[in-house]
């Protein structure tokens, strides 16, 4: 099981964001894209997660053994988080919800509507998906937007176990998350080169 | 697929979620009816089938936009195109579970308001059978004119226009069906056509609803 990529190009829209983007990574592999808003973290992890498709380049990576989870945290307002993790857990085939549910620290809030709980709550019900899916390669945009301290080293802990137990992950955030074996790539390096053409007109000006 | 068949519902059925207005959109539009027309008893047994199912086709129209709209907005789309879940799959359990909600109710409520048209005691069984067979197309279909427009805000217009004009040959066949028992002739052939449609929009339309769905992700 392995991620590479190999001359990849990226866009979003009729706006090219990325080019030339080539890494590859194998179990136990973490990877953290760094760089500015806008750079084109959230393309590069749909693209990986197959939700679009490269403009060119190849990448080969099985989509089977992707977890992904974006920047929003499909959960449904109307169902408690039991029924959320069940549901996930149906779609997914897996009977882990309860390991899932004490991992988290839901343990308290399984009875509650989702629309009830705040904004850091709902994240970790997201995250909780990722660890319920049973999948080998989890795709996270920032991950530990809206989380606590406390609950942003939890998810960087479980990050490390999923890629010590021969997972990988590939993230994007912010934070100087506590993960040893991380290596981070930094997107800026893979940002189009800019062809300003000065008018003539202007040249000499500044 | 299970899975999400039964979410659907579930949602649907709590707060928020919708069940209830086509069934309250339909009781309506019919009620209104002989308060529009008239009270002319042979006036209104003439055009009872048809009223019958474009009522019910109108009010299936009005939650179409629920079926992928919410889930793209939370990110449930997302995450369920990346499941194992084939989207064709996920499209085909939404189209159910949109049926059950709303096809079905409007299959039952159709007798009381078959009464209140004065329509022919022959015509009932019609009538059942028709909205029965002929609903379920009207799920299918909205839910590909709702992959389609998921993207867009208050898509609902457009929606209407696309799915409109490939509701009309099922709302012919339905309402013809129903017209030829008040009339006494042979209902059957056009019921039989009226379930080829049905089983040509499960044939195609989760395919179709995928692949817009798909393109409609990419953004």
């Amino acid at each position: 099981m392995r991620i590479k990529a190999t001359n990849i190009r990226c866009t979003r829209g009729a706006r090219q964001v990325l080019q030339d983007v080539n890494f590859s990574l194998s179990a136990k592999d973490c990877l953290i894209l760094r760089g500015p808003n806008g750079v084109g973290k959230s393309t590069l992890l749909r693209v990986l997660a197959g939700l679009s498709q490269p403009a060119s380049g190849t990448l080969e990576l099985d989509h089977d053994d992707v977890a992904y989870s974006g920047h929003l945290d499909a959960v449904k307002f109307q169902l408690t988080v039991a029924e959320n993790l069940s549901f996930w857990a149906g779609v997914y085939g897996t009977d882990t919800a309860a390991v899932v549910i004490d991992r988290f620290g839901l343990r308290q809030l399984t009875d509650r509507h989702a629309a009830n709980l705040s904004a850091g709550q709902k994240r970790r019900l997201g995250l909780a998906r990722l660890t319920l899916s049973n999948r080998k390669i989890w795709l996270m945009d920032e991950p530990t937007t809206s989380l606590d301290a406390e609950h942003t080293q939890l998810i960087a802990s479980s990050i490390s176990d999923h890629c010590g137990q021969g997972g990988i992950a590939v993230l994007s955030t912010h934070l100087d998350l506590d993960i040893p074996t991380a290596k981070i790539l930094d997107l800026v390096r893979f940002a189009p080169k800019k062809h300003t053409d000065t008018s003539i007109f202007l040249e000499g000006s500044y | 697929m299970l899975a999400l068949f039964v979410r659907d519902l579930k949602l649907a059925f709590r707060s928020g979620g919708g069940f209830g207005l086509a069934l309250a959109f339909f009781l309506i539009v019919v009620m209104f009816v002989p308060f529009g027309v008239g009270s002319d008893l042979t006036l209104l047994t003439r055009i009872a089938p048809g009223i019958l199912w474009i009522g019910a086709l109108l009010a299936c129209l009005l939650s179409l936009d629920r079926i992928f709209q919410l889930d793209f907005e939370d990110g449930t789309l997302d995450v369920l195109a990346t499941s194992p879940l084939p989207l064709s799959g996920i499209t085909a359990a939404k189209a159910a579970a949109h049926w059950i909600t709303t096809g079905l109710p409007l299959t039952i409520a159709a007798v009381p308001l078959g009464y209140l048209l004065n329509l022919s005691e022959l015509a009932y069984p019609w009538l059942i059978a028709s909205l029965a067979i002929g609903t379920p197309a009207l799920s299918f279909i909205g839910a590909f004119g709702a992959a389609v427009t998921v993207g867009v805000k208050r898509g609902g217009l457009l929606l209407s226009l696309l799915v409109l004009p490939l509701y009309i040959p099922t709302l012919i066949f339905g309402a013809v069906t129903v017209t030829k028992s008040v009339d006494g002739l042979n209902p059957v052939p056009s019921l039989i056509l009226l379930a080829g449609l049905t089983m040509f929009s499960f044939a195609i339309m989760p395919f179709a609803s995928a692949l817009a769905l798909k393109a409609n992700l990419k953004g």
